[in-house]
């Protein structure tokens, strides 16, 4: 049987039911007008009283079939829908018995009244349509009672419902073979367990305020209509008892399910009543642990901060009843920004801030708490129009406080402890989120800024020449160290022709991939302009000119520009803001700075520049040498903060003068490297070593 | 790091700056001299006596407003400057641009 079931789809099993309910009940129906027919004709062709019991048994267990799985399968259905379907179910089989009723007030005392197989008839529709009734809302009091079932509940439901298919089973071989004891015991047995069963209304809690008051509209209709079809069964085997051949009260089934429900209703009704009252801070509680819920998943829901505390003054508002409040969001830079409630306006704030200022809380609003747990006093009464008391909760992130939130009520004393509690859970919560934004956003900062540190590095390093100018009448060596940050120095050669060569050193300002852009942005001008073989002046207003148009406002770029003739045995040059060139003359056999005059490229952006550049000569003679240089190397500082500086160059140079360029570099970052002490502490170093022979 | 606090004198706007200003801190000193700027002052007096650093990028912000003073009849001095720091402005060329005294008195009449 089981498995004959498990073969067949639910839908099946309702179109079976359905069908075997209405044939049984047909058959039932004919064969109780035949056996009428056969008393009052007083015949005997042998049809047992046994057969149309069966019928009956068939019919209930058909309903009992089809409304388990229409009502007990069914999903996510609330205790409105089921209790409606109860309602609608009686309604029907009201009326239905109201329209035959109607009918006998038409037909009035006449012979159609009298009729024994009419007054049968109808007797079997409202048999069906009550016994449709009181199986359907069984299942519904099953779902009812097994909300959140525990497994001791399950057994004890079980029991009942066997037990209440058995006294199906019971009616099918007579009630008489049992006797009114055997009856009543049983009839007992089943009200009892149905009793027990009757005390579980867990679905009662869950019902809002609202939802009450309509189940317990639908459940006083329900008891309306049990109390109108008992009667009305009573009426007709009192009235008409030789005439009907099956009487549904008979059955103790029936009258079970008649006891068990209208118990479950009386309970359902006083639980319901009762709870009432309670039912606000139910659903408050409810709904605090919603908004706990929702603040907790903002972050992940992609929020940003002040969506969160957007949901955070919503849920703090809505917790506290009524109220109404503010958040004030700190800012370093601008104006603070207020997210406030509806009911709030700003010109309100700004009144009750300065109620606040005057209560015993003021000190919350004017200094910064870092932690709220040793603050004990959050709330006060304030003198205001509108509202009477205030609570003020800091909202702390990383251990800073970006913002406070302000809860206001119109009655005094309106935040009890519960309730600052569940407030400061809240923000606690909406903090811990802004937290973990934050550290998200951070780390992902900080990926996407290593990444471009190191395209940066590579785009630096590439625009650095990998080769230098080699010729016979002098040594040159250059090189550019940068620490972690990418630098924005420059150098380069060119060799305009056998004789002719340009040198260049030059420094970005800024740092990062902007300083390397520009630097770019400088080779692509020393590059153009260079070939043009222009005298210093002209390459500096030249390149002053390219670059005012494409460097931002507040970048500006130092150069050194020379053009070293080696025929003439002459350096001409020009100095565009970059640290002045140390120069160390072989004949006098030391080194100075040199001493010219100059302005930094992209300071000036107009014609006025070429009036600020000055053009040098020099004659070289054997063994000079040149160190054209970035300020990284002047200004780096050693443990006690000072800098290398221009003496401790000179004497370096002064010292190191008899080497060869290459020798030079080793030593100049061998000796800076001792200064600063220690790799981490140096900046970018960048030099550019010639040495004439 | 770096101290920014302003005080008025006669028609004067003195910025005092102390600490450092690097990359950083150079904002701060943008927005002050946008400010002052933007509040029509005329005459502008950078107080430099407690100034121990500037790198480029605060080069880059007195640079940036060269022009705006110019075009708007505005007067900046920069006073109490120590060598190190002077010498900063020098080597880039920025002393030919804006004016460099030694102390408030010579900075007023400058203006």
């Amino acid at each position: 049987m089981g498995r004959f079931f498990l073969m067949l789809s639910n839908k099946h099993i309702v179109r079976i039911s359905v069908i075997v309910a209405v044939i049984s009940w047909l058959f039932l129906l004919i064969l109780d007008l035949f056996i009428l027919f056969e008393i009052s004709n007083s015949m005997n062709v042998g049809i047992h009283r046994e057969v149309s019991a069966f019928l009956l048994d068939l019919f209930f267990i058909s309903l009992f079939v089809f409304y388990k799985i229409r009502i007990e399968r069914a999903e996510s259905i609330n205790f409105i829908d089921l209790l409606w379907r109860v309602f609608v179910t009686g309604l029907l089989a009201t009326i239905v018995s109201f329209a035959i009723r109607f009918f006998y007030l038409m037909v009035g005392s006449s012979n159609l009244a009298e009729n024994p197989y009419l007054i049968n008839f109808f007797y079997h529709i409202n048999l069906g349509l009550i016994s449709a009734f009181i199986i359907s809302t069984l299942v519904v009091w099953k779902r009812l009672i097994l909300y959140q079932k525990t497994k001791k509940l399950l057994i004890l439901w079980q029991i009942f419902e066997y037990s209440l298919l058995c006294s199906i089973l019971l009616n099918f071989f007579g009630i008489e073979v049992l006797g009114d004891l055997a009856y009543n015991i049983i009839l007992l047995t089943l009200l009892l367990l149905g009793v027990i069963l009757s005390v579980n209304l867990k679905w009662v809690a869950y019902l809002n305020f609202k939802q009450k008051w309509k189940s317990i509209l639908l459940i006083i209709l329900v008891i309306l209509y049990l109390i109108y079809f008992f009667i009305n069964l009573r009426t007709y085997s009192e009235d008409n008892g030789p005439v009907i051949i099956t009487d549904l009260l008979d059955n103790v089934f029936v009258r079970a399910l008649f006891g068990f429900i209208l118990t479950y209703c009386i309970f359902s009704l006083l639980v319901i009543l009762f709870n009432l009252p309670t039912s606000s801070v139910f659903e408050q509680k409810f709904e605090d642990v919603i908004n706990f819920q929702r603040l907790s998943q903002s972050i992940q829901g992609g929020k940003n901060e002040e969506q969160v505390l957007e949901i955070l003054l919503d849920s703090s508002s809505s917790a506290v009843l009524a109220g109404a409040g503010w958040i004030e969001i700190f800012k370093n830079n601008s104006e603070n920004k207020y997210l406030r409630t509806d009911n709030l306006a700003i010109k309100d704030i700004r009144r009750i801030k300065e109620a606040i200022r005057k209560s015993k809380i003021k000190n919350l609003l004017e200094t910064e708490i870092y932690s709220i747990g040793n603050v004990n006093k959050l709330t006060a009464s304030i003198k205001d129009t509108k509202f009477r008391s205030s609570l003020l909760v800091p909202l702390i992130v990383q251990k800073s406080q970006i913002g406070i939130m302000a809860l206001l009520k119109d009655v005094n004393d309106g935040f009890n402890k519960e309730i600052i509690d569940i407030i400061r859970t809240f923000a606690n919560q909406a903090c811990i989120s802004i937290e973990n934004f934050r550290l998200l956003g951070e780390a992902i900062e900080n990926e996407r800024y290593k990444e471009e540190l190191k395209i940066a590095k590579k785009v630096q390093k590439s625009l650095l020449p990998s080769n230098l100018i080699s010729n016979a009448c002098f040594d040159i060596s250059g090189f550019s160290v940068s620490a972690d940050e990418v630098g924005g120095d420059y150098y380069d050669t060119y060799p305009l022709s056998d004789h002719k060569y340009v040198l260049i050193i030059g420094d970005v300002s800024g740092k990062g991939t902007s300083a390397a852009f520009n630097m770019s942005q400088m080779k692509g001008v020393f590059y153009s302009l260079v070939q043009l073989d222009l005298s210093s002046k002209e390459f500096l207003i030249h390149a002053n000119n390219a670059l005012s148009k494409c460097l931002e406002k507040t970048s500006f770029i130092t150069l050194s520009f020379y053009i070293v003739n080696t025929k003439e045995k002459t350096i001409e040059f020009s100095r565009a803001g970059h640290c002045p060139t140390l120069y160390y003359n072989h004949r006098k056999g030391y080194a100075d700075f040199f001493e010219n005059k100059g302005l930094g490229l992209g300071i000036l952006r107009n014609d006025n520049y070429k009036k600020y550049v000055e053009v040098n000569h020099i004659d070289y003679g054997n063994g000079d040498i040149m160190m054209l240089y970035t300020d990284g190397i002047t200004e780096a500082r050693n443990e006690l903060e000072e800098e290398f500086g221009y003496e401790r160059l000179k004497a370096f140079l002064d010292d190191h003068a008899s080497m060869d360029p290459y020798s030079i570099q080793r030593d100049l970052l061998e000796t800076l490297y001792t200064f600063v002490g220690g790799k981490s502490r140096y900046d970018d170093y960048s030099a550019l070593i010639i040495k004439f022979k | 790091m770096i101290d920014i606090s302003n005080k008025t004198e006669e028609d004067f706007l003195i910025i005092k700056l102390e600490g450092e200003v690097d990359a950083s801190s150079s904002i701060h000193l943008d927005k002050a001299l946008r400010k002052a700027i933007e509040q029509n002052f005329k005459k502008i007096l950078i107080d430099c006596n407690n100034l121990s650093y500037i790198s480029s990028a605060g080069l880059g912000v007195f640079m940036s407003y060269i022009q705006d003073f110019q075009s708007q009849n505005i007067n900046l001095v920069l006073f109490g400057l120590s060598d190190k720091v002077k010498n900063v402005f020098e080597i880039l060329g920025l002393d030919q641009l804006l004016k460099i005294s030694k102390n408030l008195e010579d900075a007023k009449s400058l203006c």
